[in-house]
C-alpha cells in the first residue's frame, strides 16, 4: 500500500516536468517548420529584391542627328558603307548637344561613357528600319551604360552607389534628371537578346532558346523510352534476377550525382563519338540519361495504380496482353505518366553541373536555331553571369533566376493541375 | 543525301508498307469471307510490314552515324605521308582539326602543306562515298523489307504474335538502357582513371596531402610537376557535407515529426508542399544565394565578433546546402514515420506516456532504420552536390577542419579541371575522372545500402 502511494506521488511530481518537456518538444517541431519556411521566404525575397530592377533599364533622351557627313555614308543600301560608317558618332553628337560646355579629352570620354557602347548600333538598326530618317534629326531615348544604370537606380532608391562614376558624371546625371532627359524604361533587351559582355546589352533569349531545344530533345527521348521501360517492368518482365538487376540499376541511377552524368557525356559522346561540344544534342542526350530513372519510376507508379480488374476484364474479352496495355492500361495511366514527365523535365531544366562538363559554358552571343548550333542553357547562363565581375550582372542574374523559377513554377503547377484534373481514383 | 532526309524517306516507305500490307490482307480476306477468316487483324499485317521495312535501315543508320566519323578519321590519318604523321595525341588532334577545316572549306587551302590538302580532299571523298553507301544500303534494306513484309501476308500468318515479339524486345531494350548507362558510367570513369593511375600511383592519390593539379607547360618552370594528393579535397567535401547535415538533419527530422504526429490536417496540406518548394529550386539558384547573400553576411557577422571568416567559407556553402536538403530528409522521414503502425502508438499512449515520449521512445526507434537510410541518401546527395560549392566554396585545396576557412571539394575540382578545352592525355584532365570514380563509388555504396535498408524496413511492417 505504502509502496504504490509512493509511486503515485512520484508520478504526480514528475507530471509537471513531463508536460513541460511535451510543450518544449512541440515547439521544437514548430520552430523547425518555421525555419524551413523562413528559408523559402528569405530566398525568394532576396532574389526578387535583387532582380526586379533588371526588368527596367535606364535610357537617356538625346537629339540624334542622322548626319550624312558624321556617319560618312551616302546610301543605306551599300553593305560596305554600312560596315565602315561611324555609328558611334550619333550618340556622341547627341551628348555634345546636351552638354555643350564639356571640353577636353578626358571629360569628353567620360561624357561618351554615359551611353552604352552598343547605342550606335541600336541607332543603326533603327535607321535601317526607317531609312527616311537619313539626314534628319530625331529625339530618341538611348540605352545608358550599365554603370549609369546601376547608379541611377540606386540614386532613385535613395542610396546612391557612385563607386564607378566620376564626380562630373554624377553631376551630369543630376542635370539630365532635372531636365527629365533620363528615365527608366521597360528593358526589352533582357528578353530579346543573346548574351553580351556588356551587362546593359545582355539578354537571356539565347539561353532560353537553348534550354527549349535541349528540353525538347530530352522529352522526345526520355518520355517514350521511360514509358516503354516502365511498361516492360510492370507488365511483362518475369520476376527473376535479371529484372531485379534492372531495378537496382534504375534506383541507383536515380541517386547518382548529376555531375557523374556529365563525366559520362564527356567521355562517351564527346571523346568517343566526337559529337561537337556545346550543342543541344549532347545536352539533350545527357539530360535524357539523367531524367530517365525519374520518368521510369513515376511511370511505373502510374501503371501500378491501374486496378488489376481492368486488365482481367480485357483479358477475359480475348484481348492479347499488348492490346490490354495499349488499349486500357496506358490511357488510364497517362495522366500520372505525364505528371512524371513534367517533373523530370523540371529537373532537367534546372540542371547545371553535367552541362558544364560537356562544354555548354561557352560564351555564345547568337541565338541557336537548331539542335547542332552551339548553345547554352538558362541555368548555365545564370552561373556565367553570377561569375561576372560587373556589378550590374548581379541584377541580371537575379532576373534570369526569376525567369527560370517562373518556368519551373508553371511546370510544377501544371503537373499538379494535370494530376488533380485527370487522375481517377479507383 | 542528308541524314534527316534519309530518315524521313525511310519513315514514308514504312507508311507505304503499312498500307500495302494492310490492303493485301484485306484483299486476301475477301474471297475467304471477311476479315474474321484472317489470323490477325489487318492492322497487324500492316504493322508487321512496317517493322520489316523500317527497323533494319534505322538500325544501320544509327550505327553508321555513330561509327562513320572515327573510321573515316583513322583512314585519313593512316594515309598521311610519313613526314606529316603526328607523334603525340595533341599533335594528332591538331592535324585532324586542320584537315576538318580544310575539307569543310572553313580554312583556305592556300599556304597549307600539300599533304594536308590532299588529306582534306581524301576526307571529303570518303565522306561522299560514306553518304552514298549509307543511302543505298538504307534504301535497299527498306525496299527488301517492304517487299518481304508484303509477301508474308497470308490468312494463316500469325502477324500479331510476330509484331508483339518484336515489341517485347524493344521494350526490353528500353528497360536495359538503365544497365547500359550504369555500365557506361563505370567504364568511362574507370578507363580514364586507370590511365591516370599509370602516371600517379593510386596510394599517392588517395593518401597524398597536397593537391595542386597545375602542371606547367615548360619542363623547367617552378613547380612544374603537379601534385595529386586528394586528402584535402576529401576533407573539404566532408566538412561542407557535415555542416549541411548539421543543419538539415535536426530541422528536417523535427519538421517531419511535427507534420506527421502533431500538426492539424490544414497545416500539413499547406506546410508540406511549402517546404518541398525548397527541393524544386535549381541548385544554381542556391549557389547564387550562397555566394552573394549568405557568404558576405557571414563574413560581416564574423567581423563584428572579431572572427576572420573567409568570404568563400565552408560554412556558407554548407549552410545553404543544408537548407536544400531539408525537404529531402523531411519527406523521407515523414514516409517512414507514417508507416509505423498506429497500434504501437496506441499501446504507448495507453501506458500513460505523453505524446512526445511516445514519439521519442516508440515511434522514432521503430522508424530508425528508415530514418538512417534517409540520412545516408541525404549524405550522398551532399557529397555529390556541385553547383552550390562551385559558386560558394573556394578553389584552393587547404587541409582544414575549420568551417570558417575556405575549402574546396571533389566536385569543385572536377568542374574546374574539366571546364573549357582539354586534352585527354594530361594527368590534370584525367585526375577529374579519378575524382569522379571516387565520388561514384562512395555515393553508389551509400545509395545501395540505404535502398537496401529501406526495402528491408518496408517489408518489416507490411
Amino acid at each position: 500500500m505504502n509502496n504504490s502511494m509512493d509511486n503515485i506521488q512520484k508520478v504526480k511530481q514528475s507530471l509537471k516536468r513531463r508536460s513541460r518537456s511535451e510543450t518544449r518538444f512541440r515547439w521544437y517541431g514548430r520552430a523547425a517548420i518555421m525555419l524551413g519556411l523562413a528559408a523559402v521566404v528569405l530566398l525568394f525575397t532576396d532574389i526578387v529584391s535583387k532582380g526586379h530592377g533588371a526588368f527596367k533599364a535606364t535610357y537617356i533622351q538625346l537629339e540624334i542627328d542622322y548626319n550624312i557627313d558624321a556617319l560618312g555614308i551616302n546610301s543605306l543600301s551599300d553593305k560596305n558603307q554600312l560596315m565602315q560608317a561611324n555609328w558611334d558618332a550619333l550618340p556622341k553628337i547627341g551628348l555634345r548637344k546636351v552638354f555643350s560646355e564639356v571640353s577636353g579629352r578626358r571629360d569628353k570620354r567620360q561624357l561618351y561613357n554615359l551611353v552604352s557602347n552598343g547605342a550606335g548600333f541600336d541607332l543603326k538598326d533603327h535607321l535601317l528600319e526607317n531609312p527616311l530618317l537619313l539626314g534628319q534629326t530625331e529625339t530618341r531615348w538611348v540605352l545608358a551604360d550599365d554603370d549609369i544604370d546601376t547608379y541611377y537606380k540606386s540614386w532613385l532608391d535613395g542610396e546612391p552607389y557612385a563607386a564607378r562614376l566620376s564626380k562630373k558624371q554624377v553631376q551630369w546625371i543630376g542635370q539630365l534628371h532635372q531636365q527629365a532627359q533620363i528615365r527608366l524604361q521597360l528593358n526589352t533587351n533582357l528578353l530579346t537578346r543573346g548574351d553580351s559582355r556588356e551587362p546593359e546589352q545582355a539578354g537571356i533569349r539565347g539561353a532560353v532558346v537553348g534550354s527549349l531545344l535541349t528540353l525538347l530533345l530530352t522529352l522526345m527521348l526520355s518520355f517514350p523510352i521511360g514509358v516503354a521501360a516502365a511498361i516492360y517492368l510492370e507488365e511483362f518482365a518475369a520476376k527473376n534476377r535479371f529484372t531485379d538487376f534492372i531495378e537496382v540499376n534504375i534506383n541507383n541511377l536515380a541517386a547518382v550525382p548529376s555531375i557523374i552524368f556529365g563525366l559520362l557525356g564527356l567521355a562517351v559522346f564527346i571523346n568517343f563519338f566526337h559529337v561537337p561540344r556545346s550543342v543541344p544534342i549532347v545536352g539533350g542526350l545527357v539530360l535524357t540519361l539523367m531524367t530517365l530513372p525519374t520518368v521510369i519510376i513515376t511511370s511505373r507508379a502510374a501503371i501500378k495504380s491501374v486496378p488489376p480488374s481492368i486488365r482481367e476484364a480485357a483479358l477475359g474479352m480475348g484481348a492479347s496482353r499488348y492490346q490490354v496495355v495499349l488499349h486500357h492500361v496506358l490511357p488510364l495511366a497517362l495522366p500520372g505518366m505525364l505528371t512524371g514527365a513534367i517533373i523530370g523535365m523540371a529537373q532537367a531544366l534546372g540542371e547545371t553541373a553535367p552541362l558544364l562538363m560537356i562544354g555548354m559554358v561557352a560564351f555564345i552571343v547568337d541565338i541557336p536555331q537548331a539542335f547542332n548550333d552551339p548553345a547554352t542553357v538558362l541555368p548555365v547562363q545564370i552561373f556565367l553571369w553570377a561569375d561576372s565581375p560587373e556589378r550590374a550582372f548581379i541584377e541580371k542574374t537575379s532576373a534570369a533566376i526569376m525567369v527560370l523559377l517562373s518556368f519551373l513554377l508553371i511546370m510544377n503547377v501544371s503537373a499538379v493541375w494535370l494530376r488533380k484534373r485527370l487522375e481517377r481514383r479507383w | 543525301m542528308e541524314t534527316t532526309h534519309l530518315f524521313l524517306l525511310v519513315i514514308s516507305l514504312a507508311a507505304i508498307a503499312f498500307y500495302l500490307a494492310r490492303g493485301r490482307s484485306l484483299a486476301m480476306a475477301k474471297p475467304l469471307g471477311g476479315i474474321k477468316k484472317l489470323h490477325s487483324l489487318p492492322d497487324y499485317y500492316g504493322l508487321n510490314a512496317v517493322l520489316w521495312c523500317a527497323l533494319p535501315p534505322l538500325a544501320v543508320l544509327l550505327f553508321w552515324l555513330l561509327f562513320d566519323e572515327p573510321i573515316i578519321n583513322s583512314l585519313v590519318m593512316g594515309a598521311l605521308p610519313a613526314d606529316l604523321i603526328p607523334s603525340t595525341q595533341a599533335d594528332y588532334n591538331l592535324t585532324l582539326n586542320k584537315i576538318y577545316n580544310l575539307s569543310d572549306g572553313v580554312m583556305n587551302s592556300t599556304g597549307q602543306l600539300s599533304g594536308l590538302v590532299v588529306a582534306a580532299e581524301h576526307m571529303s571523298g570518303l565522306r561522299v562515298i560514306s553518304q552514298w553507301a549509307l543511302t543505298t544500303l538504307c534504301m535497299v534494306l527498306a525496299m527488301v523489307g517492304l517487299f518481304w513484309g508484303w509477301r508474308k501476308v497470308a490468312a494463316d500468318f500469325r502477324a500479331r504474335q510476330s509484331v508483339e515479339k518484336v515489341m517485347e524486345n524493344l521494350l526490353l531494350g528500353c528497360a536495359c538502357l538503365a544497365i547500359f548507362t550504369t555500365v557506361g558510367i563505370v567504364l568511362s570513369v574507370l578507363f580514364e582513371s586507370i590511365q591516370f593511375f599509370r602516371s600517379v600511383p593510386f596510394f599517392d592519390f588517395v593518401f597524398g596531402l597536397e593537391w595542386s593539379p597545375q602542371t606547367a607547360i615548360r619542363e623547367d618552370q617552378v613547380g612544374s610537376s603537379g601534385s595529386f594528393g586528394a586528402v584535402p579535397l576529401f576533407v573539404g567535401t566532408l566538412l561542407v557535407s557535415a555542416v549541411a547535415m548539421f543543419i538539415a538533419v535536426p530541422i528536417g527530422l523535427m519538421s517531419a515529426i511535427y507534420l506527421a504526429e502533431y500538426s492539424s490536417k490544414t497545416t500539413r496540406t499547406y506546410a508540406k508542399p511549402a517546404l518541398e518548394v525548397l527541393a524544386g529550386i535549381p541548385t544554381v539558384v542556391y549557389g547564387f544565394f550562397a555566394a552573394l547573400t549568405v557568404a558576405p553576411f557571414l563574413r560581416d557577422l564574423g567581423a563584428d565578433f572579431g572572427l576572420a571568416v573567409s568570404s568563400e567559407s565552408a560554412l556558407a556553402a554548407g549552410l545553404v546546402m543544408g537548407v536544400m536538403i531539408i525537404p529531402f530528409i523531411s519527406s523521407l522521414a515523414d514516409d517512414v514515420i507514417t508507416a509505423v503502425p498506429q497500434a504501437m502508438r496506441d499501446g504507448s499512449l495507453a501506458m500513460g506516456a505523453t505524446h512526445s515520449e511516445t514519439v521519442r521512445r516508440v515511434v522514432i526507434p521503430a522508424a530508425l532504420p528508415g530514418i538512417v537510410a534517409g540520412i545516408m541518401l541525404a549524405i550522398s546527395r551532399a557529397i555529390g552536390e556541385t553547383m552550390i560549392v562551385v559558386m560558394a566554396a573556394g578553389l584552393a585545396a587547404k587541409l582544414s577542419l575549420n568551417p570558417l576557412d575556405s575549402v574546396t571539394t571533389v566536385t569543385v575540382q572536377i568542374v574546374t579541371l574539366l571546364t573549357g578545352d582539354q586534352e585527354f592525355d594530361s594527368p590534370k584532365t584525367l585526375a577529374a575522372f579519378a575524382l569522379g570514380l571516387m565520388l561514384f563509388t562512395v555515393t553508389l555504396l551509400l545509395n545501395f545500402f540505404a535502398l537496401h535498408i529501406v526495402k528491408k524496413y518496408r517489408e518489416h511492417y507490411e
